[in-house]
């Protein structure tokens, strides 16, 4: 049994993502190889050869594989896929794109975000909206699955794996990589901060934003959005929590001036300690808040970060 | 252009849902359903395309049981021109789907198929990208802008970090995000005249696919409940709290 890693990266950074994943496929058992896809990812592919468990490190290194398109990515997964009993990716906007996509020239059926291995060939996911837990167990010869890396830890970086190249990458020739606007932030990635702090409509605009950035500095923490709030225009598309969303599980969740919508809480309800702040005491937020707070968001958030 | 639109029945997102007493599924029974929320933003991209002058057809599609035809209408009543019911009464995965969809493409030959990127049901986020794959056409996943330019689609795409563009060849899938246009409502007209649109109907089981699942839906449970926590008078009660008794913060 070897399980297919694909690593996640921004041909300069492994992500945490990846960290955790090995912990997922450390649970299903056998021999672990990562895939490093990328353009100039050779840095990517020695870091990702230090994760504990990680036998063999597959590096594909070319201009076509820069920005993950999933024409050319997916074939070279497929081609590779013989050789393994599982083929694993963190359920990322990367892996969410073109894993379907390898799933289905293999003619196999996917199971996407994965909460928990019960056995290699069983795992539990969340459905609708994370209000039911399904059991599911997969009875083809060849595994394909996502994993949702908020549920698992990540492993350390105490090993020391060979790394291998890959040799020629085809242009599958039907897409092209335009642009891409990548938002820039000093603060922790939402999927990895211990502390999130997250605004939602009551906010009323983006400059309002300010109030939570200036805790967030504080605490170390990153800084998330309700779809509300995105949808408004006050802060861009990545910042979503939910459950079409990002879906993080931080140490500590602070929710402002967001109602608790069940979309909203599949993607937070799993934080070990959630605060909630909001005028409205009958919010649905507070029911799964540790400490709820019934305030004007402008009067506590400015007092809590003075205090902090 | 000829646009296909998949859509799915489902749960309303308004509604939370509840587990069976013998954790074999969901409890479906008497729940509001209603078209997913990212298939009713696909129709209304297709509308809006043909609206445009780009489209000159729209296909829906949906398979399940005959109850899918109220979503089918709804969609003829949003803009589409006819509707494909693709009938079973099997509980199907998101391969067998995108199997019986490929097939739909290889009759109907759409230059686009838009998608919703997920169903809120099963929240797998597969269906659009199998289909890319099964008919060898490119895909553009979790849309937020869709512009169609001589035999090429360009589609900004919601990703972990941002945005990323991508241009692709037609024929192209396209899968839908939450930006990508606000759905209107049908009117009371529209709604009547969708009641005179084409519906046929094909029987999933003669379409010559296997459609059997190999994913064994073992146990359904309830997910873990929260303890209820407490509510604090004060900024410096909360706070006091972090510090002392959660120790997540110093
Ligand atoms: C298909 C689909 C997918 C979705 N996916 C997601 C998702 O991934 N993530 C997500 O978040 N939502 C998602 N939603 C939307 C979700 O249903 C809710 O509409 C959304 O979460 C509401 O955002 P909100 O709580 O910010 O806004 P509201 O529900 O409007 O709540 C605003 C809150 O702010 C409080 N407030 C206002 N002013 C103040 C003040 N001065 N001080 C303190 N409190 C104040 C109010 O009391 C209220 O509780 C999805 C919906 C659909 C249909």
């Amino acid at each position: 049994m070897i399980t297919l890693l694909v690593a996640e990266h921004d041909n300069s950074e492994l992500k945490l993502d990846t960290h955790k994943a090995v912990d997922a496929i450390t649970k299903m058992g056998g021999d672990i190889h990562v895939l490093v896809a990328g353009a100039g990812c050779q840095s990517v592919a020695e870091h990702a050869a230090k994760l504990q468990g990680v036998s063999k490190v597959l590096v594909a290194d070319h201009d076509l594989l820069a920005h993950g398109l999933a024409e050319n990515l997916a074939p070279l997964v497929v081609d590779l896929a013989d050789d393994y009993s599982h083929i694993v990716a963190p359920a990322t906007t990367t892996g969410k794109n073109f894993m379907p996509r390898v799933a289905a020239a293999l003619d196999v059926e996917q199971i996407s975000d994965i909460i928990e291995v019960v056995s290699s060939d069983t795992f539990k996911r969340p459905i609708y909206a994370g209000n039911a837990i399904a059991t599911v167990q997969s009875e083809y010869a060849k595994k394909v699955i996502t994993v949702r890396t908020a549920a698992f830890d990540k492993v350390s970086e105490t090993g020391s794996a060979e790394i291998v190249s890959l040799e020629a990458v085809a242009d599958a020739g039907i897409s092209n990589f335009v642009k891409q606007e990548l938002t820039e932030s000093e603060r922790p990635e939402l999927t990895a901060a211990g502390v999130v702090i997250s605004g939602g409509r009551g906010m009323q605009n983006g400059d309002n934003f300010t109030l939570l950035e200036g805790i967030a500095d504080k605490l170390g923490a990153a800084v998330g959005a309700s779809r509300a709030a995105v949808d408004a225009g006050f802060v861009p598309n990545d910042m979503q929590v939910g459950q079409t969303g990002k879906i993080v599980a931080p140490d500590l969740y602070i929710a402002v001036g967001i109602s608790g919508a069940i979309q909203h809480l599949a993607g937070m309800k799993d934080s070990k300690v959630i605060v909630a702040i909001n005028k409205d005491p009958e919010a649905p937020i507070f029911q799964v808040a540790d400490y709820g707070l019934e305030a004007d968001l402008f009067e506590a958030l400015p007092e809590l970060e003075t205090k902090l | 252009m000829k646009v296909l639109v998949p859509v799915k029945r489902v749960i309303d997102y308004n509604v939370k849902a509840r587990v069976k007493a013998d954790n074999t599924d969901v409890d479906l029974t008497n729940v509001k359903m209603a078209m997913n929320p990212f298939c009713e933003i696909a129709v209304e991209e297709a509308v809006r395309l043909k609206e445009k002058g780009t489209a000159t057809e729209i296909v829906v599609v949906s398979i399940g049981s005959k109850s899918c035809h109220e979503q089918l209408r709804t969609a003829l009543a949003l803009g589409a021109d006819r509707a494909i019911h693709i009938d079973t009464e099997l509980n199907l995965g998101s391969l067998q789907v995108a199997k019986l969809l490929s097939k739909v493409v290889e009759e109907e030959q759409p230059e686009l198929v838009i998608l919703g990127k997920q169903s809120i049901d099963a929240d797998n986020n597969q269906t659009g990208q199998m289909l890319a794959a099964l008919t060898n056409r490119p895909q553009g996943t979790f849309a937020s802008e869709v512009v169609v330019e001589d035999n090429k689609v360009a589609v900004t795409r919601e990703v972990d970090g941002g945005l990323q563009t991508v241009s692709l060849n037609l024929p192209a899938i396209v899968t839908t995000d939450l930006r990508l246009n606000e759905p209107r409502y049908a009117s009371l007209p529209n709604i009547m005249k969708a009641k005179r649109k084409p519906l046929d109907v094909k029987v999933a089981a003669d379409m010559g696919l296997e459609l059997s699942s190999k994913i064994n839906l073992l146990k359904v449970e309830e997910p873990s409940q929260r303890e209820g926590g407490v509510m604090v008078e004060s900024v410096d009660e909360l706070l006091e709290k972090l510090r002392n008794e959660a120790k997540v913060i110093a």
